[in-house]
């Protein structure tokens, strides 16, 4: 049967025209209308101790249900974070804790009929604080007198070198040759701090959860999260319940970008319905996901980096200094890819890569698309973006002496050999793009303003290896159409359909054949969650063998009912039939999936489903080349992106248009963290930019009309040759704008943003 | 206090409190494709009609509202399909949060606006903040809309010149 293949194909996502006509099927939507509101009090210190906490007017305010402070929080500690069991985060919450640790923790939750009783009992609230000094410089907290977890409970599951005695949420080293031998060797050595910000994702629908108990009276939780299955086993720590008495349903999530791979909301409603019995709903207000949420890891990255004077880069030793803030969440972990994702590109003989991630008093860190890769990479790119300008080289000649090769293996990435890669091919189509040979390095435009062009490469990993899970659960329903349930979570990125994509094509149906379920905790079959840039990758390879399990089953269905032996029957998406030698239709006999499906709903035994998991060894990487243009006002400092230009290597492009949009919105959160998203806090250590009014995202009108292309590789480990798109599309604005900039001035920035008083005063300077 | 307004050519009458805006209100009579990004009218998630002009509803109390015709997606919702197919066709839509703000937006573009060029697309829309897509594929759907639009006005127009030429 020759069908319209659906992977490869420009497939409109399932769910578009409900969303595109405001149908009710997100979070807040769903919620029952007499649920509980929740608010939580916040504190107005950076740290401090709650000496005593008076909620008795609070409690009487009409319509109240309960005011909940430390004494009655669970002593259990857990983490947020949205990760595999024993997570690498530190164990380091309690629910409400009596030490506060940054401006917005959490003094007491407030549960009552109506926003106004409830904002009136927060006012009601009588708090006594102990006001602790704070450590809120992050280059001071490590063996800080002043520690953020003196608590004796504090556990870390995981041996990442923690030490809450120390402020370390994380600290290690790991190396692959003599480094210091080989930099003594170098013709060139240069050694640059790069510093990049606690940014925030912004996704447009912020954190929100809504509950209730069953007829069970199990805790029920509908949640716009990233990641059911962890929130469930965070949740049943935090509240100290068996997991069992959980379950997580996630609806339409209006975006996650990382910020929902942590459990920030879903306790307070949780703890609420828990102790009342009542339905409760808390709906985070964009001040509360700006000053109390789960934003990047400050970092700061120390790259040394030895070259041979062709432009060999031979050494790269880096140190990175992360912020995690007040609590560990994604701490130890987004540290590492700084290195990982960012040392192996140009391969050099001997590499060494060590940080430590400190506690400090501000909030906590999380996940955010890239996941230190992003940090990682500015500071690598750019040192190799300042090495070939001090050695006068190109920046695209450099890279074409240093990029990795099919077939080598990666010391610095897990020694894993690399299988597919376009890395080079995506330079050169994205310098073809970009017209590069006659813009680089810059152009004086003769009326004060000077454009110049960048570059920037990236890559990312595709899931996490030997950890992250997909399963898929694919069954044959009424008529012939399938049953899919997956675990894995579509948060606007159009999972639901790119998976259906691969399933119609392993099964030769239509998309619209597939109809796909995803996520309860109670039925869906389990998935890590998607995070780690895994779902195409590790979920879409559980739907290839799911649906080869299964059609193997409706092969043998179908010839027992047609009363030949399995091994001589073949399958074409609507019929079984008896095959000849080169799995053709022999004309002989045949029976219709429908037939089938209707057949085995009376008096058959047997259920024709399949549910298969996955898990990956290793992690193939995808990578992008990303090249800007700005035009820089040197009177007034004002920066103009006029071209972004960029090629991508994801391996087999499933859905070219959802690929695309992943390509051009991961560009654009780049250049916000390139030229607008800055982070700023008073010196008591509250957030300055806790607005929209303070915290510039880019607007239609700042952004020109990306160009993005796919260079595919085919790699063999993944799903019809596929590898991830979500993350390493995050990362080439940051170096291609600041090496853009630079050339446009002659300054190197090297923390974001760059602003146009940042230029101004460092032009007064060159004068 | 009394609210009397029209919502989606639907006259409702409530009680509301003084300090209501007309955003809750709007979720409150069931219009759920009203959305809240911020609290502060940067975000453009919460766009609806008042007699026809684009409003952020969030920074409009309710009562401001009484006697007005108001607008929400629910109430345009064959023009929401036919722009929303644009837009899905580019994958632009992507978690969907902010088009009915978006798309509500771009309706009211399409009836203030002939023939906008790309800079006026850009300002008219500035305010619909998206943080999915970069912008990019929303534009492309816009303006395959509105060609599409175009299109359909005009060979509407020759039609009614035809069959005027014809009596």
């Amino acid at each position: 049967m020759n069908r319209e293949k659906n992977v490869n194909r420009a497939v409109m996502k399932k769910d578009a025209m409900a969303l595109v006509t405001g149908a009710p099927v997100y979070t807040d939507d769903l919620a029952p209308k007499d649920c509980l509101v929740v608010k939580v009090l916040r504190s107005p210190h950076a740290h401090a101790l709650v000496k005593t906490i008076d909620t008795k007017r609070a409690s009487a305010v009409p319509g109240i249900a309960c005011v909940l402070t430390w004494e009655d929080s669970p002593a259990c500690r857990f983490t947020q974070a949205g990760q595999t069991y024993p997570e690498p985060s530190p164990y380091d919450r309690r629910i409400i804790d009596r030490r506060l640790r940054f401006v917005g923790d959490v003094v007491a939750i407030v549960a009552g009929d109506t926003e106004q009783a409830v904002d009136r009992a927060l006012k009601l609230i009588k708090t006594e604080y102990e006001v602790l000094k704070p450590v809120l410089d992050f280059r001071k907290a490590k063996d800080n007198p002043v520690l953020v977890h003196p608590e004796e409970d504090w556990k870390s599951l995981c041996p990442v070198g923690a030490d809450n005695k120390r402020n370390l949420c994380s600290s290690g080293s790991e190396s692959d040759g003599d480094v210091e031998a080989v930099l003594k060797d170098c013709d060139l050595v240069i050694e640059r701090t790069y510093h990049t910000k606690a940014d925030n994702q912004t996704m447009m629908e912020t954190f929100r959860a809504f509950t209730y108990l069953d007829a069970f009276g199990r805790l029920n939780v509908v949640a716009s999260t990233q990641i059911p299955f962890h929130i469930r086993r965070i949740l049943a720590n935090a509240l100290g319940i068996p997991k069992s008495a959980v379950r997580v349903v996630k609806p339409r999530i209006g975006g996650g970008f990382g910020a929902k791979q942590t459990g920030v909301a879903e306790i307070y409603p949780a703890i609420v319905t828990m102790k009342t019995g009542r339905p409760a709903k808390m709906i985070y207000t964009r001040y509360e996901s700006m000053i109390a949420a789960s934003p990047r890891h400050e970092m700061e990255v120390t790259v040394r980096m030895g070259l041979s004077k062709e432009g060999k880069v031979r050494a790269v030793d880096m140190y990175t200094l992360s912020n995690t803030g007040a609590y560990g969440e994604h701490g130890p972990t987004t540290v590492g890819l700084s290195g990982h994702k960012a040392i192996p590109i140009y391969t050099p003989e001997a590499f060494r890569f060590t940080y430590d991630v400190v506690y400090t008093n501000y909030q906590s860190s999380g996940a955010y698309r890239g996941y230190g890769a992003t940090q990682g990479l500015f500071a690598v790119e750019t040192a190799l973006n300042e090495a070939a300008a001090l050695l006068g080289i190109d920046p695209l000649e450099i890279r074409r002496k240093n990029f990795l090769r099919e077939g080598q293996i990666m010391p610095a990435y897990y020694n894993e050999r690399l299988e597919s890669c376009h890395v080079s091919q995506c330079m050169e189509k994205a310098r073809a793009m970009m017209d590069w040979d006659k813009k680089y390095p810059f152009k004086d435009m003769g009326n004060g303003k000077v454009r110049g062009v960048g570059v920037g490469i990236s890559m990312q990993g595709s899931g996490i290896p030997c950890v992250d899970v997909g399963t898929v659960t694919i069954r044959l329903s009424d008529e012939g159409h399938y049953n899919m349930m997956i675990g894995a979570t579509d948060m606007g990125t159009g999972c639901d359909t790119i998976l259906s994509q691969m399933a119609a094509d392993c099964m030769d149906c239509d998309v619209k054949d597939i109809v796909v379920s995803g996520v309860d905790t109670d039925v869906s079959p389990y998935d890590s969650g998607s995070y780690a840039s895994s779902t195409t990758y590790v979920t879409g390879m559980a739907v290839v063998k799911a649906c080869k399990e299964l059609r193997e089953k409706i092969i043998a269905q179908g010839a027992e009912l047609l009363g030949i032996p399995a091994k001589t029957a073949d399958f074409d998406g609507a019929c079984v039939y008896a095959a000849n030698e080169d799995n053709a239709n022999d004309g002989s006999a045949s029976i219709s999936l429908k037939d089938i499906s209707t057949k085995r709903m009376c008096g058959s035994g047997l259920a024709l489903e399949a549910t298969v998991s996955h898990s990956s060894p290793t992690s193939p990487p995808p990578f992008m080349c990303g090249m800007a243009e700005v035009e820089v006002d040197l009177q007034t400092g004002k920066i103009e992106l006029l071209e972004y230009k960029a090629a991508v290597d994801c391996g087999t492009v499933i859905n070219p248009n959802l690929a695309r949009i992943q390509a051009e919105g991961g560009i654009v959160q780049g250049i916000g963290m390139a030229l607008f998203e800055d982070i700023n806090y008073t010196d008591k250590g509250r957030l300055k930019e806790n607005s929209f009014m303070q915290y510039k995202i880019p607007a239609r009108v700042e952004i020109p009309d990306l160009e993005v292309e796919f260079d595919s590789s085919y790699e063999p480990s993944g799903p019809f040759g596929a590898k991830s798109v979500g993350e390493v599309v995050m990362n080439t604005p940051l170096p291609a704008i600041v090496q853009a900039v630079y050339h446009a001035t002659g300054l190197w920035f090297r923390e974001l943003p760059v602003t146009p008083e940042k230029v101004i005063r460092g032009l007064g300077k060159l004068r | 206090m009394n609210l009397t307004c029209s919502i989606n050519n639907k006259t409702v009458s409530r009680e509301v409190a003084p300090d209501m805006m007309l955003l809750d209100f709007l979720r409150s009579q069931g219009c759920y494709s009203v959305k809240c990004g911020c609290e502060t009218t940067n975000c453009g998630l919460c766009t609806v009609w008042m007699n026809g002009k684009p409003v952020l509803s969030c920074a409009v109390p309710a009562l401001r509202a009484g006697g007005c015709e108001i607008t929400t997606l629910e109430g345009v919702r064959e023009e929401a399909e036919e722009f929303g197919r644009f837009l899905a066709g580019e994958g632009a839509e992507q978690c969907g949060f902010c088009s009915p703000g978006f798309i509500m937006n771009v309706l009211a573009m399409k009836r203030e606006l002939s023939n906008p060029d790309d800079r006026e697309i850009r300002e008219y829309l500035a305010g619909n903040l998206c943080r999915c897509t970069g912008y990019a594929g929303q534009m492309r759907a816009v303006r395959k809309y509105l060609e599409a639009v175009g299109r359909q006005e005009a060979e509407k127009q020759e039609t009614e010149k035809q069959e005027a030429q014809k009596s």
